[in-house]
């Protein structure tokens, strides 16, 4: 019998012909991605084992992204931590507040991420990185820990449930439409211990940017990970950022999984994320408007340069309702310039929006548009769970970019289908001379 | 190196609904600290608010389905386990949950129906060797599915670190 692209990829980084799922096997790591929250502990762990020198700093990338620029002095004190560590390892790639993103968009976009590496971070959404062709999972401190003084893991080889994206995306309709209906079908631990790998014809219309938002909310189904072919749109994106060779993995034809599930895209509409679970999704026609205090585009879900010129499209000439307020976060330094450049940073302030830095900020209740009790925000990001972004008494529902802008203008949650320009998505043409980086 | 415990008697704090995620075990804003005793202060506050004033030493916490969802934050085991928590039975674990008290050398146990069986307050035992967790006060039991050979070779280290360490000495000498 065949294998998937997961199992392929770690028989191969444990020295083994082939695994079945349920094996447990030590794997080489290609990747450990490092942000402040989860580090510290592991550096501290290890410093008390008596271990002071990483396996390789090479292999090793680290940035500040949850709480910066620091929101309080005990954040201060992470960050800090992190940064004396990585100039003792002599660890390079360091990307500095001014250059920082949130590490699931910022590696990928800055070519560290290859096609058949092995990925993990101390954090749940390493899932993301899937989309490029990986085996990339979130991992707690101690794993952490481990990886980072010996660079193996072990790992359950996880059974892989196929999911086929069928037809192409309709107007007004997002790649977080399509994991949202996912979820919703199979519910938050769906997925729980497997790979979520995609195929089937719909995939390859679907830009980089909209995988990674598939592949981030893999964990929202208690998934593994979340892995997709490095088909042609892949490997253009990574060329575009890396002359590093990489390997590519394909799931046998005949490769067994554990279930396979088909989505018909094209008869998707937009949907919400009802509080307090992701799998709580509904069609927007299906909802009433409920009145919205906050709006939030951002996250390492939705807070990429598509999903802000989408925003933009919308929120274009518009306002922000009264009685409501609208953060946009950019996922990365890199993703704030362009949007700087492409005059997008104007239209959301010209609509009374609030930009920020790269943060993961109020994604998860952090600072910059923290909810107070009885407030509701309708947010790009991946969790809804109670008191994520906040008061335990607040209220939040998960969309698209577009749904977002849409319900930042009507004050209560709103079908971007009425706001969008009808010229189709998304409509602000790039300029400046990055744009060969998005391939738009 | 500390021996796995073959016999664990305590009282239960019980949270049958499914999903609890780690959000509420231990909430973001006090992720900006990794000390246990610290967070131990904040266990479980989103969800009982309560459960740090009445939680002792060697109390047994009994969970619904996918206890640990969400985040992979280690601080959510190392909340409970400064709060005096000896052991989750849930009916199942989230994946990195579960993997985060292993390798912490904590134990997580998966029994089908644990919730159902126990209210918070009664005297629980669970009993690793044979499989069994019995509620002494209501005269009930039920079997668990026992540890992976895997995770018992991580406990009976003392968790993922010191396993790793001994490996790694061993083929050194
Ligand atoms: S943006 Fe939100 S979900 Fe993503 S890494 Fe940051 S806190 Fe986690």
């Amino acid at each position: 019998m065949g294998m998937t692209i997961t199992e392929k990829l770690l028989a191969d980084h444990s020295g083994r012909e082939r695994v079945v799922p349920g094996e447990i096997v030590n794997a080489t790591l290609d990747l450990i991605i490092c942000h402040e929250v989860t580090t510290p502990p592991a550096v501290a762990m290890l410093k008390k084992l008596g271990i002071h020198k990483v396996f390789d700093p090479s292999k090793i990338l680290v940035t500040p992204d949850h709480f910066v620029p620091n929101k309080d002095i005990r954040s201060a004190e992470l960050a800090k931590q992190l940064r004396e560590w990585r100039e003792e390892q002599g660890i390079e790639r360091y990307y500095e507040v001014g250059n920082h993103g949130i590490c699931h968009a910022l590696a990928p976009e800055q070519g560290h991420v290859l096609p058949g590496q092995t990925i993990v971070c101390g954090d749940s959404h390493t899932t993301t990185m899937g989309a490029l062709g990986t085996f990339a999972t979130g991992i707690g401190s101690t794993d952490l820990a481990a990886a980072l003084a010996t660079g193996e893991l072990w790992f359950k080889v996880p059974e892989t449930m196929r999911i086929d994206l069928e037809g192409s995306l309709p107007f007004g309709v997002y790649s977080k439409d399509i994991i949202l209906s996912i979820i919703s079908k199979i519910g938050v631990d769906g997925a729980r211990y497997m790979a979520m790998e995609y195929g089937g014809s719909g995939l390859p219309s679907l830009s980089m940017e909209a995988r990674f938002t598939i592949t981030n909310m893999a964990i929202e189904a208690g998934g593994k990970s979340g892995i997709m072919p490095a088909d042609q749109v892949a490997q253009e994106y990574v060329k575009a950022r890396t002359s590093d060779a990489f390997r590519i993995f394909e799931s046998d034809a005949d490769a067994h999984y554990a279930s396979r599930h088909r989505i018909q895209v094209s008869a998707l509409e937009p949907m919400v994320a009802l509080p307090s679970l992701p799998s709580n999704g509904r069609f927007i026609s299906e909802l009433s408007p409920v009145k919205m205090d906050q709006v939030y585009i951002g996250s390492c879900t939705n807070g990429r340069i598509e999903d802000l010129r989408i925003a933009a499209s919308i929120l274009a000439g518009n306002k922000v309702a009264a009685g409501t307020r609208a953060i946009v976060v950019p996922a990365t330094t890199e993703v704030w310039k362009l949007a700087l450049k492409e005059g997008l940073l104007e239209i959301f302030a010209d609509a009374g929006c609030v930009v920020s830095t790269a943060t993961c900020g109020a994604c998860l209740g952090g600072h910059m548009g923290v909810l107070g009790p009885g407030e509701t925000c309708l947010s790009t990001t991946n969790r809804n769970f109670i008191g994520r972004m906040g008061s335990t008494k607040s209220l939040v529902y998960l969309a698209s970019p577009a749904t977002a802008a849409a319900t930042a203008i009507a004050g209560v949650i709103a079908d971007p289908r009425d706001y969008l320009p009808s010229s189709g998505h998304p409509v602000l043409a790039p300029t400046g001379t990055d744009d060969y980086l998005w391939g738009v | 190196m500390p021996e796995i415990p073959t016999k664990l008697r305590g009282r239960a704090h019980v949270y049958g609904r499914p999903h609890i995620n780690t959000d509420e075990i231990i909430p973001a804003r006090h992720l900006n600290v990794h000390d246990e005793a610290e967070l131990a202060r904040h266990a479980m506050e989103d969800i009982d608010e309560g459960f740090v004033a009445r939680v002792r030493p060697g109390d047994i916490l009994v969970a619904g389905e996918d206890f640990g969802c969400g985040s992979s934050r280690e601080h959510a085991v190392w909340a409970l386990r400064g709060a005096g928590v000896k052991v989750v039975i849930a009916q199942s674990f989230s994946r990195i949950f579960f993997r985060n008290a292993i390798n912490n050398g904590f134990l997580a146990i998966e029994c089908v129906g644990a919730a159902e069986l126990a209210s918070t307050g009664d005297d629980l035992e669970v009993d690793l060797e044979r499989g069994l967790l019995l509620n002494h006060t209501r005269g009930a039991e039920a079997r668990f599915v026992p540890l992976t050979d895997f995770a018992k070779e991580l406990l009976a280290a003392g968790g993922l670190l010191p396993f790793v360490l001994a490996k790694r000495a061993k083929v050194v000498a």
